[in-house]
């Protein structure tokens, strides 16, 4: 059988001012498939995809649609051709309804001024009926969840007649089971003969959902595979190039003492709703204890909380002992707590200060890197040519500005400065967030590093994989409580994802016994 | 003295007063639910009321004279527009230097044509319009036989169906709210801002008609800050038109009540009555500046 082809792009080229984001790339898709488009950040694909899309215009090369080669100079265009993209960062308005955000550009009239809202709503009901995506057309957006507002996208392509679809790394902020429900959902678009796209960089979705997969690396491809013919160690080797070891090795915890305990800790975020509803735990010496939970159940208020960085209205936090409870970010940093923020713009990095710089952020009013009053720019430099080679910062120029590196020399920047404070307690949040496999590799590495070290890590990730593969210890967050405490090697990705979900506790998991020191370790 | 707090006189007063904020408050939602601030509506007006008087002037058609302003007040918001939409400079400071520009310039063609700094010639007011039997049901009659406040009554109404009913109102607070989203949707989202600026020139324009038409004469500056206190009168309105007119109005209705306390000659310091309009206008928005949320974008330059 002669398979039709849905897209076709030839000899693709795109240049940025720095880098050459696509070179010669070529891609094809057949109608009806799940295309995955692999590789790392940075690889070049969504590029690809926003030049498909027409938000991006190619230096060179050619697209056809069909067979037809065309002209995409805009997204009006790609819409005309059927092609819609779901962006990763959603696209929606969140004081408007569904259906408002669904029609808005090709809303349906009365006579010709008036918009049909019941028109609206009865389409967006027809279609989110049609493939199972169980949406309230009139809720308005700024009341759904994550997982919601991605269907709230999907509709919105499938509203403009969209036969082909991209996804523009879509599980990316979504629980297992929410991924679970997404690859239903494509799955069902499939069955209507509907074309997906699907990028991604989590190779074990590709290995679930996809039928074909391409490999891009460094704006180019490296490999166009048939999914059910190749692996998942192919698939990364492809992608970074070089052999990459996707288990995390390591040893048996070596635990010593309580370093950090925290007691019932309450906060409010910043819309002045309570964020953090009685917390505790405790950490030790030797010890990963990982968070997991849906992003905004209070783990970004917590870290605030213990770094210094939001007050505390109720409760206790000791170091050692000692009462550290909403003391000064400064005072906090001198206890020897490291903290790697997890928005590396806003709190990790100042962007437009050199590498050597940032090195220095948090030790530079005091000896060794100031000299009485001045800077000691002889132990400044030394300090970030040190740390550039023992972190592998590239490029290695101490001079260039931050804001010119890759995410992951950025994130790898934070963390060598971090690290060479000698921290006691080394507080990681969304330490790989953004940034590539090699890197991910690498500060992986150095967690655990700290860990053997007899160091206390707490370790707030919204990859599930990363806490589960490092932690020695899971706590589940949600709305603000801790609801479980789980062992990962005892308990399943699906378990937890449902625990996250706020639908289990870990009673009903697994009871956790063994040599449990903690019996005041809150289980909710 | 109560007597004449309360009575018709007061309220025909409120409305009259109340005109100007209520036109370009709405215009002021219009220009920030498409995304740009218009700090500029106080010269907007000033441009507004001088352009009716000139072209009052030379017609002797007061009709003539609300057109005219109304173009001035679109002209000068086509400045506002360019800068920030076009060039993506910051909205405030566009503003400031349309409102100087509208002092400067005001006063520059006052001198030339009338040879005064201080006010234009008298010329002729809208007409009157008698219709019978409601001419003799007081305020009712003040508002249909004075065309600006009949305008301006068909405005708010309109103003709400746009803004919330039309294609047009939902592809222009999507641009206000989220400009990237919108633009992927292939709403024209600079086109939607310059519609919304330039309708709130328009409407601040017609505002400025309303003082000196009212006055039949221009006197420098008779805008009078009436910008701001539309700009507050639009945050307390939460950007909607009819939230913006309520506000207007109890602006309006402050310093109806300050005219009122003074002509009844209350032993209170003038200087204290006069704060009362602006007294009021702080305590409102600091009690309402909590609750009322701008538009996401508003104020924010849009690049792709």
């Amino acid at each position: 059988m002669v398979r039709e082809i849905a897209i076709e792009m030839r000899g693709i080229t795109k240049r940025f001012p720095r880098v050459v984001a696509n070179d010669n790339v070529d891609f094809g898709v057949y109608k009806g498939e799940i295309h995955a488009l692999v590789g790392e950040n940075g690889a070049g694909k969504s590029t690809l995809m926003k030049i498909l899309y027409g938000l991006y215009q190619k230096d060179s090369g050619q697209i056809f649609i069909r067979g037809r080669e065309m002209d995409i100079s805009s997204p009006s265009v790609a819409i005309s051709q059927g092609i819609g993209m779901v962006h990763q960062h959603f696209m929606l308005i969140p004081p408007l309804t569904v259906a408002e955000n669904v029609v808005l550009g090709q809303e349906p009239r009365k006579g010709k001024i008036f918009n049909d809202t019941k028109k609206a709503i009865q389409d967006v009901e027809r279609l989110s009926k049609k493939y199972g995506l169980k949406v309230d057309a009139q809720a308005k957006v700024q009341d759904l969840s994550v997982g919601l507002e991605q269907r709230v996208e999907i509709i919105k392509v499938l509203y403009r007649g969209a036969e082909i679809l991209i996804l523009d790394e879509p599980t990316a902020v979504l629980t297992p089971q929410e991924v679970e429900e997404l690859f239903n959902i494509m799955r069902s678009l499939k069955e209507e003969g509907k074309t997906i796209i699907f990028i991604t960089h989590k190779l074990k979705e590709v290995m679930e959902i996809s039928d074909w997969v391409t490999v891009m690396r460094d704006g180019k491809v490296a490999g166009i595979v048939e999914t059910k013919k190749t692996t998942k160690e192919e698939l990364a080797k492809m992608m970074v190039g070089r052999e990459v070891l996707l288990r995390v090795e390591k040893n048996p915890p070596q635990i010593r003492g309580v370093v950090l305990e925290v007691k019932d800790l309450e906060a409010v975020n910043d819309r002045g709703l309570s964020a953090l509803r009685g917390v505790s735990f405790k950490i030790r010496a030797g010890e990963i204890l990982g968070i997991a939970g849906v992003e905004g159940n209070g783990q970004t208020e917590l870290i605030e909380a213990l770094t210094g960085l939001r007050r505390l209205i109720r409760g206790k936090v000791t170091l050692w002992g000692k009462d550290i409870t909403n003391a000064s970010a400064r005072k906090i940093l001198e206890s020897r707590i490291a903290h790697i923020p997890e928005d590396r713009h806003k709190r990790g990095l100042i962007l437009d200060y050199s590498v050597e710089n940032n090195l220095i952020l948090g030790s530079h009013y005091r000896p060794p890197m100031t000299k009485g009053p001045r800077l000691n720019f002889k132990k400044i430099s030394e300090n970030a040519l040190e740390l550039i080679k023992r972190f592998d910062i590239r490029p290695a120029d101490k001079e260039i500005q931050v804001n010119s590196l890759s995410g992951g020399n950025q994130q790898k920047t934070i963390v060598a400065r971090e690290l060479s404070r000698h921290p006691q307690l080394l507080i990681a949040s969304q330490p790989t967030r953004g940034v590539d496999i090699g890197a991910i590799e690498f500060i992986h590495r150095k967690i655990l590093e700290e860990r053997d070290k007899g160091e206390a890590v707490l370790l707030v990730s919204a990859e599930l994989s990363e806490v589960m593969s490092l932690s020695d210890r899971i706590l589940v967050m949600y709305e603000g409580k801790i609801v479980g405490e789980v062992e990962p090697k005892k308990t399943s990705e699906s378990d937890l994802g449902l625990m996250m979900a706020g639908a289990k506790s870990s009673d009903q998991v697994i009871r956790q016994s063994g040599d449990r020191e903690f019996p005041d370790t809150p289980i909710s | 003295m109560w007597q004449s707090v309360f009575s018709l006189v007061m309220v025909t007063l409120t409305i009259k007063i109340s005109i100007p904020y209520i036109l370009a408050a709405i215009g002021g939602t219009f220009s920030e639910r498409g995304g740009v601030i218009n700090i500029g509506l106080e010269g907007m007006i000033l441009n507004g009321a001088f352009c009716a008087v000139l072209a009052t002037w030379y017609t002797g058609n007061a009709w003539a004279g609300v057109v005219a302003a109304v173009i001035g007040g679109v002209l000068t918001a086509l400045i506002h527009a360019v800068v920030s939409i076009r060039y993506k400079a910051d909205q405030i400071i566009s503003g400031v230097a349309i409102n100087l520009f509208a002092i400067g310039i005001t006063k520059f063609i006052l001198k030339m044509v009338f040879h005064s700094s201080s006010n234009s010639e008298r010329v002729v007011g809208l007409p009157f319009w008698k219709i019978p039997v409601i001419n003799k049901v007081p305020v009712i009659d003040t508002i249909f036989s004075t065309p600006l406040i009949l305008l301006t009554l068909i405005i708010i109404v309109a103003s709400h169906i746009i803004i919330f009913k039309t294609s047009f109102g939902l592809r222009l607070r999507s641009c206000g709210e989220h400009p990237q989203a919108a633009d992927t949707l292939g709403v024209k989202v600079n086109l939607m801002r310059y519609a919304g600026v330039l309708i709130s020139g328009g409407l601040a324009g017609l505002g400025g008609a309303w003082l000196s038409l009212d006055q039949h004469q221009f006197t420098d500056g008779m805008s009078g800050g009436r910008g701001f206190i539309a700009l507050a009168a639009m945050i307390f309105g939460k950007w909607t038109p009819l939230g913006a007119t309520g506000a207007a109005l109890l602006f309006g209705f402050a310093e109806a009540l300050q005219i009122q306390l003074q002509s009844a000659g209350v032993k209170i310091p003038t200087q204290f009555i006069q704060m009362i309009p602006y007294l009021l206008t702080i305590i409102v928005l600091t009690s309402a500046i909590g609750r009322a949320v701008p538009p996401a974008a508003d104020g924010k330059p849009y690049e792709k």
